[in-house]
C-alpha cells in the first residue's frame, strides 16, 4: 500500500535529488553515465561563484523576490483576510475576486500582464499617454524595471493566496478571546496585534514558509515573460538554461540545482518540524 | 463550527455597526477600490479580446469600441491548435488526479492507522518532497526520462518517458502526491479509531477497510482535493514544458509559451487565446468554490 507510492517518489523526486549533488562535483555534459564524467571537486562552484555573470544578479533577484513577498504581497492577503473575517456584507463577494487570480496558471497571468504592460498596445503606456517611440515605458524589456513588473504581476495572485489560507486560520480562531479582549478595553487594533496575531503563530509560521517556498520557486512568469534573462534571471531559470535549453552543462546547471537546494532546505525544515510537533500532540 | 461562530458574534457587531459608521464607509470604500483593481486586469484582457485588432489600430486600446465580436476567439482556437492542447490536457489531467488520490489515499490510511515504526518518516519523505523546487530535481530527471528505456506501448511510443503524455502524468503525480497526503492524513486523524477496529474484529482486510470504510469517510476531503489538483496539473507549465519535445504534445498552460511567440503582433488574439486556456480553471472554481477553499485551508490550518 505504501511501497509502490515510495517506490515512485523516491525515484523520481529523492533519486535526482541526490543524483544532482553527485553531478554538480563533475563536468558531465548529459552523454553518458554520469559515473564516468571527470570529477572535479569544488570547480563548479568555484565558477559559478566567481567566474558566471548572472549567478549574484540571479541570486540578488530570488531575494529581492522573497523580500517583496514577504514584506508586500503576503501583509497585504493578511490584512485582506483580516477585513474581510468580519461581518461584512458581500464578505464572500469580495473574497471571490480576490481568490480568482489563485485558480489561473502563472502563464496565463504573465501574458494577463503582458496586456498591461506592452509598449504599445498595454494598458499602462496607452494611460500614461508614453506610446510613441521617443518616451515608451520599457516595462518587461527594461532589465531595471522588469523585475518590478513581474512582482506586481505574481502578487496578483499571491496576496489571494495567502488571503485564503489565513482567513482559514481566522475561522478556526476562539471568538471567546477576542470577546475578552474587548471587554477589557482593547481598540481593534490592539486587539489583532496582542491577542489574534500571537494565537495565531502557527498559522503565521506556515505563511512565512509558504511564502518563502513560493520565492523560491519562481519560475513560470519570468520564464513566459523572457525566459528568465535581461533583468529577470532567477536561480530556477538558471538550471533550466545552462542545463537544458541552450548548452550541456549539466553538472554546472546541477551547481545553480544544490545553491537552489541549500536555500530550500530552512523553510522545508521550519515546516516539517511545525507538522511533527503537532503530531505530538 | 464556523456558523456557529458567525451566529454569536453577529449581535456584537449589529451593536457597534451604528456607532462606528465612517470607519464601515471607510472600509467599504476600501475593499471596493481593492475589488475593482484586482479585477481590472482579467477585465481588460475581456474587452482587449472582444476587439478586432482593426477597430484597435484605428482607435487607439483605450477608446470606446465600434465593433465587438469573437472573433479573436475563433481565431485564437484556430491558430492556437486549442482543440488539440485542450486534449491533451485532459488526457493527463483526469488520469493523474485520480491516481493520486487513491494512491495518497492509501499511504494516508496507512500512515494515520497503523503505527508502524516508519509512518512518520514516510510522511516527512513526501511532504518534504513536494515542498522541493521542481528546478533543483530537472537536471537528472531530464537525463532519466531520456534515458531509462522498455517502457510498454500503450504508454510511449518512443520506449521512454520523454516527449510522452505518460511521463507528464507521472511526474505531476509523483510530485502532487506529497501534498496530498499531507493533507489526507491529517484529515483522517480526526476519524474515529473504533470504526477501523470494528472492522478489523469482523475479520476484513486492509484493503477492504480502505475501500469500504476509510474512502466513503473521506469523501469531503477527497472533493476538496480533487478540485485543487485539477487546477494545479492543468496549470502546470514546467513539466511539460521541459519533458515534452513535440509542440502539439503540449497541454494548454505549457503552449501559451509558443502561442505568445506565434500572436506576438496581435495581442488581442494572444488575450483571446489566454482567456481560453483559463477559462476551464475559472468555471471550476466558480461551480466548486468551497471545494477549491476548503482544499487549501486543510493544508494549512490542521497541519
Amino acid at each position: 500500500m505504501v511501497g509502490v507510492p515510495l517506490v515512485l517518489d523516491m525515484i523520481f523526486i529523492w533519486g535526482p535529488t541526490i543524483v544532482s549533488g553527485l553531478i554538480s562535483l563533475t563536468n558531465w555534459n548529459g552523454i553518458g553515465s554520469p559515473f564516468d564524467a571527470e570529477f572535479l571537486g569544488l570547480k563548479n562552484y568555484e565558477s559559478l561563484f566567481t567566474a558566471y555573470p548572472f549567478f549574484w544578479p540571479a541570486l540578488t533577484h530570488n531575494i529581492v523576490w522573497l523580500a517583496w513577498l514577504m514584506l508586500i504581497a503576503t501583509p497585504i492577503g493578511m490584512f485582506l483576510a483580516v477585513l474581510l473575517d468580519r461581518e461584512i456584507r458581500g464578505t464572500h463577494f469580495y473574497q471571490t475576486i480576490f481568490y480568482l487570480p489563485v485558480v489561473l496558471s502563472l502563464a496565463v497571468i504573465g501574458i494577463i500582464w503582458k496586456l498591461q504592460y506592452a509598449p504599445e498596445q498595454g494598458f499602462i503606456n496607452n494611460a500614461l499617454g508614453r506610446t510613441s517611440n521617443e518616451n515608451l515605458i520599457d516595462w518587461l524589456g527594461n532589465p531595471d524595471l522588469n523585475i518590478w513588473a513581474a512582482l506586481i504581476a505574481t502578487s496578483w495572485r499571491h496576496v489571494g493566496y495567502i488571503m485564503v489560507l489565513y482567513l482559514a486560520g481566522l475561522k478556526a480562531f476562539d471568538p471567546a478571546l477576542r470577546e475578552a479582549a474587548k471587554v477589557d478595553g482593547a481598540s481593534e487594533r490592539q486587539t489583532f496585534f496582542r491577542v489574534v496575531f500571537p494565537v495565531m503563530m502557527p498559522i503565521n509560521v506556515v505563511i512565512v514558509v509558504i511564502t518563502t517556498i513560493e520565492a523560491l520557486r519562481a519560475f513560470d512568469i519570468a520564464y513566459i515573460i523572457n525566459r528568465g534573462k535581461n533583468g529577470l534571471e532567477l536561480l530556477s531559470t538558471l538550471i533550466t538554461n545552462n542545463a537544458i535549453s541552450e548548452s550541456n552543462r549539466l553538472g554546472f546547471g546541477s551547481a545553480i540545482a544544490v545553491v537552489l537546494l541549500v536555500i530550500s532546505i530552512g523553510p522545508i525544515i521550519a515546516f516539517l518540524v511545525r507538522m511533527l510537533r503537532n503530531s505530538e500532540t | 463550527m464556523s456558523a456557529a461562530i458567525g451566529t454569536a458574534v453577529a449581535p456584537a457587531v449589529a451593536v457597534r455597526r451604528r456607532r462606528i459608521r465612517p470607519r464601515r464607509v471607510l472600509l467599504y470604500g476600501f475593499l471596493t477600490s481593492m475589488a475593482i483593481v484586482w479585477l481590472f486586469p482579467l477585465a481588460w484582457a475581456f474587452y482587449t479580446s472582444l476587439r478586432p485588432f482593426s477597430d484597435t489600430q484605428a482607435n487607439g486600446y483605450i477608446s470606446a469600441p465600434s465593433v465587438l465580436n469573437l472573433d479573436n476567439f475563433i481565431d485564437a482556437w484556430g491558430r492556437g491548435n486549442f482543440e488539440t492542447h485542450y486534449f491533451n490536457t485532459l488526457i493527463i489531467t483526469v488520469p493523474a488526479v485520480i491516481v493520486t488520490l487513491v494512491l495518497a489515499s492509501m499511504v494516508a490510511f496507512a500512515v494515520s492507522r497503523f503505527t508502524w515504526r516508519f509512518n512518520l518518516l514516510v510522511l516527512l519523505i513526501f511532504t518534504a518532497g513536494n515542498l522541493l523546487p521542481p528546478q533543483v530535481i530537472i537536471v537528472p530527471l531530464f537525463k532519466l526520462y531520456t534515458a531509462l528505456k522498455g517502457i510498454p506501448e500503450p504508454l510511449s511510443d518512443n520506449d521512454l518517458l520523454y516527449n510522452q503524455f505518460f511521463g507528464i502524468f507521472l511526474i505531476n503525480m509523483v510530485f502532487q502526491l506529497g501534498f496530498c497526503i499531507f493533507v489526507l492524513s491529517n484529515y483522517m486523524k480526526t476519524l474515529s479509531k473504533e470504526l477501523v477496529e470494528a472492522a478489523l474484529v469482523d475479520g476484513a482486510g486492509v484493503l477492504r477497510i480502505w475501500g469500504a470504510v476509510i474512502m466513503p469517510l473521506t469523501r469531503p476531503a477527497l472533493a476538496a482535493l480533487a478540485t485543487l489538483e485539477f487546477t494545479f496539473i492543468y496549470n502546470d507549465f514546467f513539466w511539460a514544458l521541459i519533458l515534452l519535445k513535440d509542440g502539439n504534445r503540449r497541454p494548454i498552460t505549457s503552449a501559451l509559451n509558443n502561442l505568445q511567440g506565434q500572436f506576438f503582433t496581435d495581442i488581442n488574439v494572444l488575450a483571446a487565446g489566454a482567456l481560453l486556456a483559463a477559462i476551464p480553471t475559472i468555471l471550476v472554481f466558480l461551480v466548486l468554490q468551497k471545494q477549491f477553499i476548503s482544499g487549501l485551508s486543510l493544508g494549512s490550518t490542521k497541519g
